[in-house]
């Protein structure tokens, strides 16, 4: 009986699956005139409504390119706040066209939806007081690490310091605001979790952020991509090269100020990447003026970062690997041609 | 004895000084022995202690006047942060040069409950109360409202079934007629609708712009999905009451399958059935409003608590009453509105207000389907890379707001026990 039922469950679960995949996103999205976007409830820097409840942040940037790219105006986006339990479903019943909540590209989630760019690099990092005197990862044999039981955040630090015959001794603490509380009351000289938190723990919850350091170093590969529906090409072609139009902006210097004298510039690059030579828009099946649009309306690449997460901000994120590849950093563009 | 009083003059001696007015109080109930006095004593110098604390934080180093988080760094309570962000966190995303609006769906709303709060607009009164209050409150969140004409012919079957079956015995004949046309009117026009023969008619009032459920946020999404949750889980709860106690093997059987079934799983799990699991099964490019399925589960699940409470209220009545009313000649819905109900819901006011202060604050669980209702706004202005890092002032203010909603409600609950009680007051 309960195999029967699983079966009916799975069944009618399959059926609904392929009626989600049957139509083309990219249809829906310009017949509604609005993208979807479904983000996280709340990340600092990343996405965050501000006090007239506009939402804000790097993964939201993401979602405005996109809709740049499509109808030509980056507010033309309905941002939906998705539990990280919730969001994968979300996408897949079509409750959203376009996932930026900070999800981590992973071979087992690329199975049930498809990754249409990388728009930050993570990784899992050690945050130390300054006064300890610990400047690389290999110095903290022996310290005792803040972390979260059960999490991979734990087993990714077990496992790193196991490899590196290293020893830690673990204050395992059950929600994030414990371990924060112990962290800057010093039961512990390490507090553990993805760079880009640590950052925004750091400039949020330091008595004195500069007492605090960031180690460079970081343990996991946590790639943060633009999730799309299976099943529509061109929609994920116009979400990655969104992505892509902004680093190749960066690349090339243009900014959302000079942007408009950039469209008077001899270089055919730039002519390609503008649209003032047409085909690039044609290619993609949207708007010659798509890219102009993005960097006009949002900006490239190192103006959003610099905007939401760099030095300007609390958070004072350095580049680092989400820099240009020129400056050492993996943001690496294909062409725009 | 030539000193006797006679007995007409004697007076009454005052008691000793240190037994009256408040000495003698505190005497009596703070010092009455070493040990009490001890107690006393330490316990003033805590709540002073704290206090003092407690008021130099919140109030003689707090900063009221920063423009970011960092200049409130360092100091007492911040806030200014919540000078800063009180909008969201009342209105949430609501288009913020149209925040008068959700404001005046809050008074609407509010004033709707304190008006039927009042003994004496139980009555038709009440339903005008809800009819307009309600037609306000989501004239002015939505912007505009369409009704269509289904809707109509469906209330007026509804009214005129009630009517009917409430009336039959004591209507005149004149006032039955109008009964039975309602029903008829009803009956034949959601026939032709079905079949086509009306057109899909709607009447169209649009004196805003449209907002969607998804932008609502803050104090009037906490506020509808508690009110309206409860006021449809009430008579909902009522009938599942009732249902639960039929004689009829089908109707008893569903009423306490669903019962045991909405009480067997946490309220967690049937918002995540209805946000995440629902549209799976749902054909493609049909979606119900997400905030209309988490209205639908708090009201299942506030049905299913308030039925149970309810029961309780109808197993205390000796079953003399139920055989007074059957001797009277009264049919079912009158014995059970006339004789039975007014005094098994007077039994139960204490734990059906309990039960409605605990879903006034559940309803914060919509959070994890990611609705915007008051904690979670609350939650959003944290987030705020400016603002970031004042837990304790946020929380305290909401708390502050919880409590007044709540207190409110248990001090309206005491005012309604005694005033349904005169009658066994002696």
């Amino acid at each position: 009986m309960l195999k029967f039922i699983l079966s009916v469950i799975v069944g009618v679960w399959a059926f609904a699956a392929t009626q989600v995949m049957a139509g083309p996103v990219l249809d829906a999205v310009k017949a509604r005139g609005q993208l979807l976007c479904g983000v996280n409830a709340g990340l600092v820097g990343f996405m965050h409504a501000d006090s007239q409840g506009v939402w804000r942040g790097l993964s939201i940037d993401m979602c405005r390119a996109t809709a740049a790219a499509l109808f030509g105006d980056a507010n033309k986006v309905k941002y939906i706040p998705l539990e990280p339990l919730k969001r994968f479903p979300a996408l897949e019943s079509g409750e959203v066209d376009l996932l930026a909540s900070n999800s981590t590209v992973t071979l087992g989630r690329d199975g049930g939806v498809d990754f249409a760019g990388i728009y930050y690099y993570d990784g899992q990092g050690f945050m130390v007081p300054r006064k300890l005197g610990k400047r690389v990862v290999s110095d903290l044999n022996g310290a005792t690490v803040c972390v979260q039981p059960g999490t991979t955040t734990e087993a990714n630090v077990a496992d790193y310091f196991r490899l590196n015959k290293m020893t830690f001794k673990a204050v395992l603490l059950d929600t994030l605001d414990d371990l924060r509380a112990a962290f800057f009351a010093g039961r512990c000289d390490v507090l553990t979790a993805d760079l880009s938190n640590l950052y925004a723990t750091r400039a949020a919850y330091a008595p004195n952020p500069s007492d605090y350091s960031i180690l460079p170093r970081t343990i996991t590969k946590e790639p943060l991509g633009l999730a799309v529906r299976h099943g529509d090409n061109q929609f994920a072609d116009i979400v990655r090269w969104s992505l892509y139009a902004m680093i190749e902006a960066e690349e090339y210097g243009i900014t959302s100020r000079n942007v408009d004298d950039a469209l008077k510039s001899e270089n055919p690059t730039l002519k390609r990447i503008l649209g003032v030579t047409p085909g690039m828009g044609k290619a993609l099946g949207v708007d010659e003026k798509w890219a102009y649009n993005i960097v006009k309306q949002v900006g490239n690449y190192g103006e959003v970062f610099d905007r939401n997460l760099g030095p300007s901000t609390v958070l004072k994120i350095p580049r680092g690997l989400n820099g240009p590849w020129r400056d050492g950093g993996m943001l690496y563009a294909p062409p725009i041609r | 004895m030539t000193d006797a009083m006679p007995v007409g003059d004697r007076k009454p001696l005052a008691p000793p000084v240190d037994e009256t007015g408040a000495l003698g109080w505190v005497r009596k109930n703070l010092f009455s022995s070493w040990g009490n006095g001890i107690t006393t004593v330490v316990l003033i110098a805590a709540v002073l202690w704290v206090a003092s604390w407690f008021l130099e934080w919140a109030l003689f180093t707090a900063n009221f006047t920063a423009a970011t988080g960092a200049e409130c760094r360092g100091g007492g309570a911040c806030w200014a942060l919540i000078r800063e962000k009180f909008r969201y966190i009342f209105f949430g995303s609501f288009p913020y040069e149209q925040h008068w609006r959700p404001l005046f769906a809050v008074i609407t709303m509010l004033a709707m409950l304190v008006l039927s709060a009042d003994r004496r607009m139980w009555n038709w009164r009440l339903l005008v109360i809800w009819g307009v209050g309600s037609f306000i409150t989501f004239l002015l969140m939505f912007g505009q409202i369409h009704i269509p004409l289904s809707l109509i012919l469906f209330v007026a079957l509804v009214c005129g079934g009630i009517g009917l079956t409430l009336r039959s015995a004591l209507a005149a004949p004149s006032e039955r007629m109008a009964y039975y046309a309602l029903v008829g009117i009803g009956a034949v026009g959601l026939v032709l609708r079905m079949v086509g023969a009306l057109p899909a008619w709607s009447i169209a009032i649009a004196p805003l712009s449209y907002v969607e459920t998804s932008l609502w946020g803050g104090l009037p999404v906490t506020l509808i999905l508690a009110t309206y949750g409860l006021a449809f889980a009430f008579p909902y709860g009522i009938l599942l009451a009732l249902g639960r106690r039929s004689n009829l093997p089908l109707i008893k059987g569903l009423c306490v399958g669903f019962i045991e079934l909405i009480r067997g799983v946490p309220l967690i799990s049937l918002l995540i059935m209805a946000s995440v699991m629902l549209p799976l099964f749902l054909p493609s490019g049909t979606t119900i409003d997400k905030f209309l399925r988490a209205q639908v589960a708090v009201i299942l699940f506030a049905g299913a608590y308030i039925a149970e409470v309810i029961r309780g209220g109808l197993q205390s009545l000796p079953k003399g009453q139920f055989e007074a009313a059957d001797a009277m000649g009264l049919n079912y819905p009158q014995k059970t509105l006339l004789i039975i109900l007014p005094q098994a819901l007077r039994v139960v006011i204490p734990p059906l207000i309990n039960t409605f202060i605990g879903f006034f604050k559940d309803t914060s669980l919509v959070l994890i389907i990611g609705i915007f209702d008051f904690l979670n706004t609350a939650n959003q202005a944290l987030v705020d890379p400016n603002w970031a890092g004042f837990p304790g002032e946020v929380y305290l203010f909401a708390a502050f707001v919880y409590f007044i909603f709540c207190f409110s409600m248990s001090r309206y609950s005491k005012y309604l026990e005694f005033e349904l009680n005169k009658g066994t007051r002696r």
